[in-house]
Order: C-alpha cells, then structure tokens, then sequence
C-alpha cells in the first residue's frame, strides 16, 4: 500500500508541474462544452441577434410568394436580401453567389405561382361540387396545369441538417398556404359571405402535438442542448486523458526511470497502480468541472442550465467507471508504444474515432446499420449511454449497471493485456 | 577467496532477428566483497552482461545465481538485495531531489523515517544537501551522477551493479563518486562496474574482466594482468593488447 501511495504522490507531483498536460486535461474541455454548447444552441435559434442572410428571388410577384416572403422574415431565423448593390437579384446571379459560398441559401419562387396555384385549387374544389351536384357559377375548366417548383440552392458546405430543416419548414409553410387557399375557395363556392370575419371553416389546425417530457417530482425534464452536450462532451474530456497518460508511460520507458524501476521490487501493477489513482482523480475533477459549468456558467450566456436533480451519486459512478476505462485504454496505448510521436497521434486520433462510433455527434440511432453494431464496442457509447439514462431517462443505479460493468471490463481486460505484454517482453 | 556472490554459468544471449551470440557461452564468478570491473571494447558484450545480472534481459541460455538465488524464482528477492546505477540519467526531471529519492526510497520499502535519514546522509557526503529541493532538470552533468547513484544506494544494497557511473562528469564529482564507492565497498557492498576509462578502472578495480565479442578474456587483478602481458605499462596497454586497436562500430 505505501508503494501505491509513494507512486500515486509521484505522479501527482509530475502532473502538477506539467503546464500543457494541466491545459489539455482542464482547460480544453471546459473550451470545448462552451463553444459546442453555444454553437448547437437550436439550429435556427437566433443568439446575440444573428440571422442567417439568405437570397429571395420573387419571380411570381403574387400572394403567395409575399406570404412565404412574410413567413421567412417571422421566423427571426433569416436576413431576407432581396437586392445586391441596388440591383434585384436574379435566379443566376443568386446561384452563382450560393455556389461561391457568399450566401448559404438562395429561394426563387417561380413565375404565376399564386396565379396558377389559385387555378388549381378553383379547379379541384369546383370539380369536387360538380360531381356532388352542387351547382356553381363557375364553369370546370380542363385546363391543364403545370406543377410548380420552388427551387432552393444550396451552398454546398452546408450540412445537411440544415438544408432538411430549410426544407420541411417551407414545405409546412406551402402546405399551409394551399390549405387556406382550398377552404378560401370552398368558402367562395358555398358561402354568400365571403369576408375574413365570418370564415366557413376555421382555419386553426384540429390536430396539434404535445412533447410530454419526463418528470423527476412534479418538475419536468426538458432535454436541451445542454443536457445533451455536457455529458457527451464531459466523455470526450475523460477520455482525453489516453493523450498525457500514454505518453506519460513511454516518457518512463525512454528516460530511463523505469529501467530503475524494473530492477526494482516493485511491480509494474503497482507502478500502474499510482497512475490509475492520479489520472482517476483528473477525471472525477474534469466531471466536477463540467458540471459546474453547466450549471453555473452557460445560464450566464442564455443558455438552459444543467439540471442534476439528485441523480449527482450515480452520475458521479457513471463518471468514475467511464474514467477507469479511459485510463486503461491510455495505459495500453503507452505500453505498447514506444516513442511520444507513436502514442500522441493514435490516442488523439483513436479518441476522436470512439466518441464519433459512441454518438457524441452524431446519434447513433441515425448512423447506417453497420455503424450501429461497430457503436456498440465504443466504451464511449457505453458511458454516453450511461448518462444519457440518467441526465434524459431519469435512470438509475440499477438502470446503468450493463454500461458500468461493461466499462469496468474494458479496464480490466486493458490493464490484463498491458501487464502481460510488459512481462513477456521483458520477462527473467 | 570469498565465496561467489555472482555465479554466470555457461551464459549465452541472442537477441532477435540477429545471427550471433552478443554473450557465448560465458562463465564467471564474481566473489563477495570485490570491485570487479567488466571493461571491453563497445559490442563487448558487457551492458548485455549486466543487463542479465540486473534482471532487465533473460539469458537465451544457461544460468545466473545472485547471492545463490535464480530470477525465475526469487525475482522479488534478488532485486532487494541488489542496486543499479544506469548508465542513463534516472530520475523524473521536472522533480526535485528530493522527490526523487523519497519515491525510489519508497519503492524498494524503507520506511519514511529511515529513507529521510538515509537521503540527507548520501546528499551530505555527496556535497548535494544545498540542492537538495532543486529540480533534477536545473543540474548539472555531475549532479545529476550524484543522485542517480544515490537512487541505487539507499537500501544499502550487498551487490551495486554500475554502468559507465562517471561518464561525462567533471573530475571532482568523478573523484567523490569514486571515493563513495569505495566507502561502500569497505562496508561490505560487492561493486559490479563498467567503464570505458581504464585509468579508473585501474585505480579503482580489485578484480576486472576483460570481454570482447561476447566472450571472456581475461580475469584478475589489474596489477596482475599488467605483469602478466608483454610491454604492458598499465591496463589499457594490456586492453589494446588483448584486444586490438581495430575500431569497433555497430549499426
């Protein structure tokens, strides 16, 4: 035990004189929850009064396009230019400017949309009277009509949550406008009373939705930005530590301290032993860090605060057991390099690799089917999936058993196979 | 003549992926008490000689006893009963003295009363007690030597095995180490050295083996072996002599 403490006091005192490491293990993370946090804050959400600039090219010149023209600009989500340099914009010169990455987003409405959309809509609702035998004024028209094509260009750059988000919100505005132009024409038809004040139909929708969110008590548990990000981010600073700690054990095999030590009665393991202890204590710290950010610092920048409730103990076994995990895949990487150049690289590279496989940007209920099944040997999703059951699910400690115990043997079996290969590459 | 401290029994090693044996079928018995001086030109063989003894490389074949004790029994044994001072600084740079000898200390199971009393004697006869709270990375070349021997010492260990201790160091720190060593010596420490200064090894070695391309020379005391060879003035004409002047370059 006095082995473990004396190796456990060294490399506290090691770390705590290694300026970049302390950077790296405390400071980046907490970087990185703010900036992510507020850059995925809503897609559409405005912040500090930014909207996005987005071309319009009104070919049509008719209601409807003032309607999607007004709708676009309520959403406070966009800056509507309409001109450039004095000049309207045409559909060219809004592609050409689209595609050069000037803008992110060029709408044209296409010409006679209103016009046609309201032949149409005449079209079906009398054709509908007609085969019910209601007489009309109007005579059926045959005419054929062309469907009509908003056309949208995007910049190329842009992701494509954006783009289906642009997408689904004018489709909805669309489908709404041609909705009130149906009942507006049946109005017509059937009523003598044509004014907006005494509508045939109402035009509210019957059917609404209501995102029921789970409650701790009587106060619910609404999921936002931060409470995705903190956890999935706070895994990603834990598991940073596979960086300084492998590089911390091929340091020791290059400089000569663990030739002394291997002459030494001391075990490897308990030479392991020391850095398990410190390493643990940087994460437990990291994850205490992270959370008073969340729920102290990003309320300060408009952000919604993390709510912890009273699931902070098993968060915090949530957090211990992820740590072990990381530590062991640190302790297994800088066993088996054998420069700074070898570990640095792959441990940042297979870091960033196991939170994209875990889910940490991209959920991984949305990857390809494959994905999914490689996902699950990700020890990050394993300790995203953790948290989440507790931070989203209102879990428990029985409910995160699987992830934990998983976590505890991807250490075991880590530290087993870096014991192993250091005592058959140097075994007497 | 004491009795063997050091038994190599018919010793060979071969690394890997080479084709020849960097120790052949050696056998060697080191008595207690001496200041034996391994001394070969470089690929002799002797790192890798004392790399087996310390228990940092398996021998391909035969047999090593320490203090009559084998590594692949009494491993544990074997290293409390021994200290080594490699040829490489080894100590954390970025930790004080101190720290670094407090945690060696700890690692061979002195007791913190002891191991406090043990590092402010080897610091004060080392001419290092004023540094003692100075990181390693602020010491000079010679400094640095002090302490990485101290490190080996503080469990007063029976058998010191020392690769190259004086290398690159002033003449005064060169003279204090010695000085130590032979203190240790006389307090019953059997000193297992090697070195590529001759002119010490000279002064310093009751006994020296002479090893070339894996294989013993010659043994005995340096007095002996400059009687015993021809036109010889001291130990290194006699080095020349049994080995060559060819330069010895490896890749």
């Amino acid at each position: 035990m006095r082995k473990l403490l004396s190796s456990t006091y060294k490399e506290m005192l090691l770390l705590s004189r290694d300026m970049g490491g302390l950077v790296i293990l405390f400071v980046m993370p907490l970087v990185l929850i703010i900036t992510i946090t507020l850059i995925q804050d809503g897609s559409f959400k405005t912040i500090n009064n930014t909207k996005v600039p987005i071309l319009f090219v009104d070919h049509d010149k008719g209601n409807i396009s003032e309607k999607i023209f007004d709708n676009l600009k309520k959403s406070d989500a966009f800056e509507i230019v309409t001109q450039q340099d004095n000049v309207i914009i045409t559909e060219e010169s809004a592609k050409a400017s689209v595609l050069k990455g000037n803008y992110q987003l060029a709408v044209v409405i296409p010409m006679d949309l209103s016009a046609d959309l309201q032949k149409k809509v005449n079209q079906n609702v009398s054709k509908i009277l007609s085969d019910f035998g209601v007489e009309e004024d109007t005579i059926v028209s045959d005419e054929f009509i062309q469907t009509k094509e908003i056309n949208l260009y995007f910049d190329p750059a842009v992701q494509k949550s954006f783009k289906n988000a642009v997408i689904n919100n004018i489709d909805k505005m669309i489908s709404k406008i041609e909705s009130k132009s149906i009942y507006e024409a049946f109005q017509e038809e059937l009523s003598d009373d044509t004014s907006d004040d005494n509508p045939l139909l109402e035009e509210s929708n019957f059917v609404s939705f209501k995102e029921i969110n789970p409650k701790e008590g009587t106060i619910e548990i609404i999921p936002n930005s931060t409470q995705h990000n903190v956890p999935a981010w706070t895994l990603f600073a834990i598991f940073f530590i596979v960086i300084p700690l492998s590089i911390n054990i091929v340091k020791e095999k290059n400089q000569g301290t663990f030739v002394r030590l291997r002459t030494n009665p001391v075990s490897y393991l308990t030479v392991l032993g020391g850095k398990t202890m410190t390493y643990l204590l940087v994460c437990l710290l990291q994850f205490l860090l992270m959370l008073a950010v969340g729920v102290y610092v990003l309320p300060s920048l408009g952000l919604p605060a993390l709510q912890v409730g009273s699931n902070f103990v098993t968060l915090f076994i949530v957090a211990f057991f992820s740590g072990l995990a990381a530590i062991g895949f640190g302790i297994l990487l800088g066993t088996l390099s054998n420069t700074p150049e070898q570990s640095a690289p792959f441990g940042a590279t297979s870091v960033v690799i196991l939170a994209a496989i875990g889910g940490v940007w991209v959920p991984v209920f949305l990857m390809p089917k494959f994905m999914q099944l490689v996902s699950n040997i990700s020890p990050m999703n394993w300790g995203l999936s953790a948290f989440y059951d507790v931070f989203l699910r209102q879990g428990g400690l029985k409910d995160v058993l699987p992830e934990i115990g998983l976590l505890l043997l991807f250490f075991v079996i880590t530290v087993s196979i870096s014991v192993i290969y250091d005592q058959k590459k140097r075994a007497v | 003549m004491n009795s063997p401290v050091i038994y190599i029994n018919n010793v060979s090693k071969k690394y890997k992926n080479t084709d020849f044996f960097s120790i052949d079928q050696l056998t060697l018995e080191i008595p207690q008490g001496e200041i034996y001086g391994l001394l070969g030109p470089n690929g002799a063989g002797k790192t890798t000689l004392i790399s087996m003894l310390c228990g940092l490389l398996k021998p391909t074949s035969g047999q090593l006893e320490i203090n009559g004790m084998i590594f692949k029994k009494d491993a544990k044994k074997i290293k409390q009963a021994i200290g080594v001072v490699p040829q490489e600084y080894a100590l954390y740079p970025t930790l004080t003295a101190y720290e670094n000898l407090m945690y060696f200390g700890a690692m061979y199971g002195l007791s913190s009363d002891n191991l406090k009393i043990n590092i402010a004697e080897s610091l004060t006869y080392l001419g290092l007690e004023k540094f003692a709270h100075k990181k390693i990375n602020t010491f000079s070349g010679g400094m640095k030597r002090r302490v990485n021997l101290i490190a080996g010492i503080l469990h007063n260990p029976s058998i010191l095995f020392l690769d190259e201790p004086t290398v690159g160091v002033d003449v005064q720190s060169k003279n204090v180490i010695i000085e130590h060593l032979k203190m240790l010596n006389t307090n019953g420490t059997t000193i297992i050295y090697t070195s590529h200064h001759l002119t010490e090894a000279q002064k310093f070695c009751t006994q020296v083996a002479i090893i070339d391309q894996g294989v013993i020379i010659s043994t005995g005391a340096p007095e002996t072996l400059i009687e015993n060879t021809a036109d010889a003035r001291n130990l290194e004409e006699v080095f020349i002599k049994l080995t060559g002047s060819a330069l010895r370059d490896y890749a």
